[in-house]
């Protein structure tokens, strides 16, 4: 446990910048929301960019007391490698997502403000105040708070289009990621009551494994499994996913719900001693596996473009999960691939995922309707969007090059390594799944409309250009050498025995 | 120590009776009112916490559930907008059924 | 020693029948009146525990603020009797509510007992470097001087939670006013008690924001009064909510997240960092702060109550 560190304030600005942003955005309304929200996502990105620059510098996390005062009593932010690599992650599909929101949120000529552009960039900014919170935060209850903002952001991104379905989907949602955070203060609070301390460093070097810190291990888990949307508590995602507005699912699927999995970590791979953690973690990782066959089954049926969509989420996430019974089984050199599979799979989803949502809005918009079976004639109305959804497919299935693949190969090597054959196993079966329903898309939407069907209205390159950056950004990561990922490791408890960076 | 007893007893029983309500109850507004108990069981307990042990009571968890209680209040207002507003366009007052697409309405 | 335990025990027992009431009430008029008891219980709860800080918070916030919102609420939520019968969860998923309830709360009240004693915890510390920040009272040192990212994230949460209300609105309410007009209450108990009580309750609430620092009191205690003052005129038809494109209300708004972030700022240049306050002049500068804080705080909390546009301003 250590001070501010040189380059701390990096994180200072990493958060100040959208949450100032955004308090500028809801005084001045109008135009100028949109304009403070470019340009501020614009400089979060290379503010990221540098975060992740200093701390693979460094080889150790970035740190910053806050207001110089030093845990207990103080808060602490932290950028470890995890932390730096998720929102660098966060921070692109953010501007990408602000990109392709220009078109169909913008102030419409003639009035000064309306609501749902005024709201779009407004939340954006919060969201992005939020996720920095969430994912810099070192200390239990400040995460709470960082939790809350993003769900105020996120469900009123997801309801921006004011439909009754969006009310009683995000009211849902509202509910499971309430009960979520309860059992989240609740354990907490235990923490506190057993340690004196809320800081995640200092209850790492001190946590037993007595009851109460089992109990809130277990509260804080649930409470963030909620959140997640681990089968079996999925149901509330697809609709409030899939019903949002394009931009809002790509960021709901995208990275709400991986701030989530990264506190889940902190919780099972700082705070809780090894051995417990362990002993639980095959418990996590098979709701996971079912995740995965579930939810892949069920979007195999689907009969809507965004609910597929929707659900191919709930089967990702599960993918997370497969990491910790991998990372916690005391083996070094598989705990090292695991980490990096499972945080490289938290980053390709968020490009793909997002990818593909945005793609799936151009799509619905070209063709009319969002019915998977009646795409035809969609390959050539908005090829780029179709092109996009493909190759953000090949990440979801694993097929090499992506970032997909990259981290279920690892994931895949590390099962293997520690003997745990049958996460292998769920993990090839989802592959084949996933490209079932990928390929059910794609065969539709290539499919050449009659000569007969009206001409589809040409659409603007824009958007299609974003969507298709994203998709090529989570290919791309799997043909950077695994050199280039020690960044991930920094930080991680136990990375330190093994090599260097 | 001995003074935090009941209360320790009474956050435990408000916490079940909070998750219990809001899995038994239908209404929104059911719901709703067992998220707040819940939640006040949550911030009894970090009361308690505060109270154990020491002669004068820790600051920090009071701390801590004076922010909590703003931010359940602004979730207990978002969620009332949210079900006034879907009561508003279908006239439901639960978040049962299938999610219908229907016309954005007043 | 015994009195005060029966008092204790008295205190809980209310509490939780309060609580259980609310969840079996009839009517829901019936279960928001029962919420309303369950809070002013658990106030006292706060007070028996030492906590007068969190105590006034509870009554203002807990109470005030969300019975206001409650009530508005259970007025406008009528109808929807047969949803709410169809939808009703059946006894076996009621039984293993009950089961999986009643196994979380056990498992607590144990986990509570089974806490380590001494208890571990900052107390000695918070109180005994209280003074750093020149602030007398515990809690406010810890808010203002040691957790003041969380404060600052809360107020910045506060700004969003207005936004994300009003932006439930139809679109073409946007820039209007919020919430549903009341008649102009001419005579009556309401009438009377909204001419006599708001310039009591704004000298009161004024003072509890302004004493925050040395005694109990505080900015979110203050705006929560001051706001239930203007929710009571509002309620008796002497005032009405601002349009919501209006300046003053978002510079109202942000006021003070943005001068407390601002601060914070200055003192990475000045002080010891972000969030640190100068100590040459923290006092008046915290003063600042605390007097943006508390009205971005009151009309935070009034215009939440007052909900998302409905009328054209």
């Amino acid at each position: 446990m250590s001070g501010t560190t040189p380059g701390g304030w990096l994180l200072v600005f990493t958060l100040a910048l959208p949450a100032g942003g955004m308090l500028a955005a809801f005084a001045l309304g109008g135009r100028a929301a949109e304009r403070i929200a470019l340009a501020a996502l614009g400089l979060g990105v290379l503010l990221a960019g540098a975060v992740a620059a200093r701390v693979q510098a460094a080889g150790a996390p970035l740190a910053y007391l806050v207001g110089g005062r030093a845990p207990p009593l103080g808060i602490r932010l932290q950028a470890d490698g995890i932390a730096a690599a998720m929102l660098l992650t966060a921070s692109v599909v953010l501007l990408a997502v602000a990109l392709f929101g220009r078109a169909a949120h913008a102030t419409p000529p003639g009035v000064a403000e309306a609501r749902a552009p005024f709201a779009f960039w407004t939340f954006l900014l919060a969201l992005s105040a939020a996720l920095a919170a969430a994912l810099l935060g070192a200390d239990l209850f400040n995460l709470f708070v960082a939790l809350e903002m993003l769900t105020f952001a996120a469900l009123s991104l997801a309801c921006l289009d004011g439909r009754a379905s969006q009310f009683r989907s995000e009211l849902r949602y509202l509910f499971f990621a309430l009960i979520g955070s309860a059992l989240y203060l609740l354990g907490t609070a235990l923490l506190y009551g057993a340690y004196g301390t809320l800081d995640i460093g200092l209850l790492a070097a001190h946590a037993r494994a007595d009851a109460p810190t089992l109990l809130a291990a277990a509260l804080m888990t649930a409470g963030l499994l909620a959140r997640m949307a681990l089968f079996p508590l999925h149901l509330w995602l697809p609709p409030a996913h899939a019903g949002a507005p394009p931009a809002a699912s790509a960021l709901l699927s995208g990275l709400v719900v991986k701030a989530a999995f990264v506190l889940l970590l902190r919780v099972w791979v700082w705070v809780l001693p090894p051995a417990p953690a362990g002993a639980a973690a095959p418990l996590l990782a098979g709701l996971g596996a079912a995740a995965i066959l579930v939810g892949s089954l069920v979007a195999l049926r689907q009969e809507r473009l965004k609910l597929l969509v929707a659900y191919s989420t709930v089967a990702q996430i599960g993918y997370l999960f497969l990491m910790l019974p991998l990372v916690l089984a005391g083996d070094a050199e598989a705990a090292r691939r695991a980490w990096l599979g499972g945080v490289l799979q938290a980053a390709s989803h968020a490009f793909a995922k997002a990818a593909m949502f945005l793609s799936a809005g151009l799509i619905a918009g070209a063709v009319g309707h969002d019915r998977v079976a009646a795409l035809c004639g969609a390959g050539r109305a908005v090829p780029m969007a179709v092109i996009a959804f493909g190759l953000a497919g090949l990440s979801l299935v694993g097929i090499p090059p992506s970032g997909g693949f990259t981290a279920k190969w690892l994931l895949l090597t590390a099962a293997i390594g520690t003997g745990q054959w049958w996460w292998a196993a769920v993990i090839l079966g989802g592959g084949l799944l996933t490209g079932g329903y990928v390929y059910r898309v794609l065969a539709g939407s290539l499919t050449v409309p009659p000569a007969t069907a009206p001409q589809p209205e040409p659409q603007a390159p824009g958007p299609a250009r974003v969507a298709l950056a994203l998709a090529l950004v989570s290919v791309a990561l799997g043909l950077l050498p695994f050199a280039a990922f020690g960044l991930v490791q920094i930080g991680r408890p136990g990375a330190l025995a093994g090599a260097g960076p | 120590m001995s003074a935090t007893l009941p209360y320790g007893v009474t956050a435990a029983a408000l916490i079940a009776l909070g998750l219990f309500g809001l899995v038994a109850q239908a209404a929104v507004l059911r719901k709703i009112l067992a998220c707040n108990l819940l939640g006040g069981g949550v911030f009894l307990l970090f009361g308690v916490v505060a109270r154990r042990g020491a002669t004068a009571a820790d600051a920090v968890p009071q701390a801590i559930v004076i922010t909590g209680l703003v931010v359940a209040f602004a979730a207990t207002a978002l969620a009332v907008a949210l079900a006034l507003r879907l009561h508003q366009i279908t006239g439901a007052a639960t978040i049962a059924g299938e999610p219908e697409s229907g016309p954005r309405g007043e | 020693m015994t009195a005060s335990w029966l008092l204790d025990g008295l205190v809980a027992a209310l509490v939780l029948g309060a609580a259980a009431w609310t969840l079996a009430a009839p009517t829901a008029v019936a279960a928001v009146v029962g919420f309303l008891g369950f809070g002013l219980l658990l106030t006292l709860a706060w007070l028996r525990l030492g906590a007068a800080e969190v105590a006034m918070a509870e009554a203002a916030i807990g109470v005030a603020a969300t019975g206001v919102i409650l009530l508005l609420a259970v007025v406008r939520l009528r109808g929807g009797a047969e949803t709410v019968s169809a939808a009703m969860p059946g006894r076996g998923m009621v039984a293993a509510a009950g089961l999986l309830a009643g196994a979380v709360g056990l498992a607590l009240a144990l986990a509570v007992l089974a806490l380590p004693d001494p208890a571990p915890g900052l107390a000695a510390e918070a109180l005994a470097r209280r003074g750093e920040a020149g602030l007398g009272n515990p809690v406010a040192a810890v808010l203002t001087g040691y957790r003041g990212l969380d404060r600052l994230l809360e107020s910045v949460a506060l700004v969003l939670a207005v936004l994300a209300v009003w932006s439930m609105a139809p679109d073409r309410r946007w820039g209007g006013i919020p919430g549903p007009r009341f008649p102009r209450q001419e005579d009556g108990p309401l009438a009377l008690l909204a001419r006599l009580l708001p310039p009591v309750g704004i000298v009161v609430g004024t003072y509890i924001a302004w004493v925050g620092s040395e005694a109990p009191g505080g900015t979110v205690q203050g705006g929560a009064i001051l706001a239930a003052m203007w929710g009571l005129a509002w309620v008796a038809g002497i005032v009405q909510p601002p349009a919501i494109a209006s300046r003053p209300v978002r510079l109202a708004l942000v006021a003070g997240p943005a001068a407390f972030l601002l601060a914070g700022l200055a003192g990475m240049a000045l002080a010891e960092g972000f969030l640190a306050w100068p100590p040459a002049f923290a006092r008046p500068l915290i003063l600042l702060v605390e007097a943006a804080m508390t009205l971005s705080v009151a009309a935070a909390l009034a215009l939440l109550v007052a909900g998302p546009p409905e009328r054209a301003a």
